[in-house]
This record gives structure tokens, sequence and C-alpha cells, in this order.
């Protein structure tokens, strides 16, 4: 179980790839989120057909010690379907957003799956013993003439074969007017909250039929709008304390002992702008589309179109560091604009030391920075390099100028090939990577 | 590089008279509470449809929808040519036109729950 040295000194290898070979991509497959749980033995994905695949990793082969355990199928289900809101006119995606996991408190693995309107509450348990030997029931389950027993006998539990059940234990619904964008459980394990663009609303995970509204940024006239919410988190350590962050490139961490509505922020994190810098693009490149707590706390990481920045909660004026994803496009926005690829909601991920970050691109390119070394990979998911222990080469891109040999030009990008969803696993250097409608699963190389 | 020390603009600025020679009607601010709300209204049934030419999209990226009317009291209002009706549950947008054509049932999008099994489980 090595711990992270740094992104680059790290040889990433291919391990696993989930999903269809073929390139017809049916809506219902876009991967829509990827979460390991907190142990990093389950690894979630959702996707835009409202379902649930669930893989585990298998016990570690102690004889050959040149891989960690693989993924395999654990659980699969349905959790949300579509639905029509006759009253409002509205026609509610099953689209899975957010998958969050409970931390484990029994047997059975507990998690989250929202959709645009509705969260589902999710136990998963096994099954490997079922009871044998019923006096009025046969095996097959027909039910036995009672006036042909003539002995008694106890049922006993025999094992069986190994079966994975999901089911919904809460539904917690009807909370949100506008599209839930993020889920996120408290570090007390009892509460957590939803955020949508306009409202943030605060559950406690026994009651579905009640939620407090904590933050709600609808101006009293829909013409004053401005912003909208685009992410909230839960602290992971302090309880009373989240942040949302904006489509204006803003950031507000909130303290709930302050007051009830959580309106007026705490802190507000955002870095100045030199205004003979604006341009037409400026706020949308600026809309962040993903915000996540550093796992010791101190830090929060947030991803806008062009780069990923680190803040440190104690300093609200600039983010402490600031990398660039692909600041190649900076030149190509117009055309962004006119696909509407600059509206990509990239997320991004912290490793388990919180040492090295990482954050997908286009091409089915994906990038890690390392904090420490300050150097940075690009990487690329594909199936061309999919022997097990190959060392994924790294990929760069040219800008402008010459292209050498192995680079990729940037007019050469495939922009329908994106990676908005990457998870790393909480205490390896196992990464999963979502293509459209592909799991990549790398690990480092281990010997 | 070489573009911006020639023309000593920034690359972003560069894309911006792109976009604005493309599409000379395009407002200075893309923000704005149209925009937005816009993207509030995401899956509200009713036409909504916005040539490039003519609108810039909002913050957070609200595309051109064609979607169909949903019941009789649209579709006999396309019927009779009826322009800039209002959605049913938006606030006032003045910006909204209804489009001419009339949908028959074939043209509805099909709405049916994924019941076959992810493709990763496979």
């Amino acid at each position: 179980m090595a711990e992270s040295g740094g992104g680059n000194d790290i040889q990433w290898c291919f391990s696993q790839v989930k999903g269809a070979v073929d390139d017809d991509v049916a809506e219902a497959d876009i991967i829509s989120t990827v979460e390991f749980n907190h142990s990093g033995e389950l690894l979630a994905t959702g996707d835009k057909g409202g379902r649930v695949v669930i893989f585990q990793q298998e016990q570690e082969n102690k004889i050959q010690s040149h891989s960690r355990g693989e993924y395999n199928v654990y659980s699969t289900f349905q959790s949300h379907e579509p639905e029509f809101d006759y009253l409002k006119s509205l026609e509610i995606e099953e689209k899975i957003n957010k998958i969050r996991w409970l931390p484990q408190k029994n047997a059975a693995q507990f998690l989250l799956s929202t959709n645009d309107k509705t969260i589902k509450l999710w136990k998963i348990s096994e099954r490997d013993k079922r009871p044998e030997g019923y006096n009025l029931k046969e095996e097959d389950g027909r039910y036995r003439d009672p006036t042909t027993v003539t002995t008694l006998r106890v049922p006993v539990f025999r094992p069986m074969d190994l079966m994975v059940e999901a089911s919904p234990r809460r539904i917690f619904a009807n909370a949100h007017t506008y599209h839930i964008n993020s889920i996120s459980i408290n570090s007390d394990y009892e509460t957590y909250l939803s955020a949508d663009d306009l409202r943030i609303n605060l559950w406690h995970l026994e009651i579905t039929d009640r939620s407090f509204n904590i933050v709600d940024i609808k101006p009293a006239n829909m013409e004053e709008l401005t912003e909208v919410i685009t992410a909230a988190e839960f602290h992971p350590n302090s309880c009373n304390t989240f942040v949302y962050s904006s489509s204006k490139g803003t950031i507000r961490l909130c303290d709930m002992r302050a007051s009830a509505l959580c309106d007026r922020h705490s802190k507000l994190f955002e870095e100045p702008e030199d205004p003979s810098n604006r341009s037409f693009f400026s706020e949308i490149i600026s809309s962040i589309s993903d915000v996540k707590f550093s796992h010791s706390g101190r830090y929060m990481m947030t991803r806008d179109y062009l780069s990923v920045k680190i803040w440190d909660l104690n300093m609200e004026n600039r983010p402490v560091e600031t990398y660039q994803v692909h600041e190649y496009l900076r030149s190509k926005l117009c055309s962004l604009y006119e696909n509407d690829c600059i509206f990509d909601k990239f997320e991004c991920c912290w490793n388990g030391s919180d040492s090295v970050v990482m954050t997908g691109s286009y091409n089915n390119f994906f990038r890690m920075f390392d904090r420490n070394t300050k150097r940075d990979i690009t990487l690329e998911a594909s199936r061309e390099n999919n022997k097990p222990r190959t060392v994924l080469k790294p990929r760069k891109v040219c800008a402008s100028g010459k292209r050498k040999k192995d680079e990729i030009s940037v007019d050469s990008l495939d922009f329908n090939k994106k990676i908005l969803h990457t998870a790393w696993h909480p205490k390896e250097n196992i990464i999963a990577v979502a293509t459209t409608n592909n799991l990549y699963i790398f690990q480092d190389k281990v010997n | 590089q070489d573009t911006q020390e020639k023309e000593g603009i920034l690359p972003e600025r560069a894309e911006e008279a792109k976009l604005k020679a493309k599409y000379p009607s395009l407002g200075h601010k893309p923000g704005g509470s149209d925009f937005l709300m816009k993207r509030l209204q995401k899956g509200v049934w009713g036409i909504i449809s916005y040539p490039l030419s003519l609108e810039p999209k909002g913050v957070l990226g609200m595309k051109s929808v064609e979607q169909k009317y949903f019941d009789s009291g649209d579709y006999n209002m396309a019927k009779a040519k009826m322009k800039n009706k209002q959605l049913p549950s938006a606030g006032p947008d003045k910006n909204l036109v209804t489009g001419d054509h009339i949908p028959t049932p074939q043209d509805l999008p099909q709405r049916k729950s994924s019941l076959v099994t992810s493709k990763l489980a496979g």
C-alpha cells in the first residue's frame, strides 16, 4: 500500500476497462458520476440511464503480488426512472448526477444517489445463507399439505451463492425547485446537504418528510439573477462548515452556527481579476464546475474551465496554487462556445495524501499535478494501451508552431471525447477515469 | 504566441472578435437574468428555439432546445399561429418565440426508462 510520492514519480499502468467497445454510444450509457467508497474497496458509477453499477475490489492475491486486486461487478440496479411533473410541465431526467457513499457502520453498505430532483438512500447488502428445511414449505417454495407432515425438523441456515441486493431505504423528494448539482454527507454522519442552482437544503438521513433550507440565493425579482450555485460540499471534519461555488467563480464558506439561514457567508474566496483582461468569455470560463476539500480539511480545490486552483481556507483573496489544465484552448474559445464545449463541467479530485490532484480534459486526456514537485503529466484513457502493467506514455499537446513527433496539435483534439469524471482511491494509487461510456482503472506499477 | 505579439491582444480577445464578427448582434455580456433563467428551465416542455445568430447563450450553457408541445392547448395555439406564447411556469420573458411547425405523435421524443442492464456490468 504505497503512499503516493509524486504524480510523476509514479508510473501509471493500465489495469482494467469496463463498458462496450463499439463507438455507437447509447445516451443511457453515458457515465455521469464515479465515486470510491471510504475504504476504496467499492467503486460506484452512475449513468444517464439512471443506473448504478458498483464494482468490488477482489482480495489481493498474496502469491501474485505484481498487481492489486481487480474490480469486478458487485451490484447493479436502477436507481432513478424518468419522470414527468405534470403540474409544472417539467421533464425530469433519470440521469444520476452524483453518488456519495456513507461510511460503513455494519455489514451493509449505504450510498446516496441523486438525479435532478430526488435523492435516494440505497442499502446494499449481501446474502450468503438461506434457511432450509421448513416444515410447511418445500425447498422450491410450494406449500406442503399439513396433513402429510409426520415429523418435525428445525430449519437451518445453509450457505448459498452470494447474492447482493440493493434496496431503496429513504427517498428524499420534493425539496428542490431547481436542478440538484451536489450532495455532500456531513462529518456527523447523520445529516447531508443537497444543492440546486439557487438553494441548499440540509437533511437528516432518517427523515424524509422535511429538510431545512440553509442557503437561498434566489432574488425577489428574477430579473436580478446574476449567479447560480454550481457545487457545494461539507467540510471533512467540521460538521458546521460547508462551501458552495458559483457561476461567477467565487466560493463562499458558511458556518451553520452563525445563523439558521446561511445567506451571509463567513468567508468569500475570490481571485481579483485584471479588468483589462476581461473578455466576452471571462465569466463563462470562470464558472466553477467542481469544489472539493482536501482530506486534511485545510485546503479546497476548485475547477473552472481552464484551470484547477487550490485555496488555503485561511486566505480568501487568492488561491495558493493554480494549475493550467489546457491553456491552449484559450485561443479556441470561439469555436468552443459555438459547439457548447465551453460549458462542459469538469470535476477534480485529490489523492489520499493530498499531494497530487487530478482532472480531465478533451481527447480522453486527463491531467495530474504534483503539488510538491510542481510537475504535471498528461495521460490518455484509450483501449490502445490496454495491456495490463503497460506503463502509460505521457501525452503532449502542441499549441502552436512546429509539432514534434508524438505531439498532438490542438486542432486534432477530439472534443467529443471528454473526461469529466475521475476518482482516486482514498488510500492507494488506483484511479478510476470515465470516458463517455467506458470506465478505465489505472494503477501505479508495483514490482 | 506569434499572433499575440503581432496584434498585441490576448488570445481571448481575438476569439471574442471572431465571435462578434460571426454574430454581430451578440450582446456584450453573456450573463444576466434572461440567460440564467433559461438554464433554470431545463426540461420544461414548450418550444424554445434560439438560433445562435440572434441570442447569446447563458453563462451556464443553455443550448437551443427544440422540444414539443405537450397538450392540446399549446397545439391549438400553434395552429392559430400565435407568437410570443408565455411558458406555463416561467416568469415573463418576452424573448421566447414559438415555432411554427405542429408536431405529430410520431415526432414526440420517446420516454422509456432504461430497463436494460448497463454495459459496464456486462
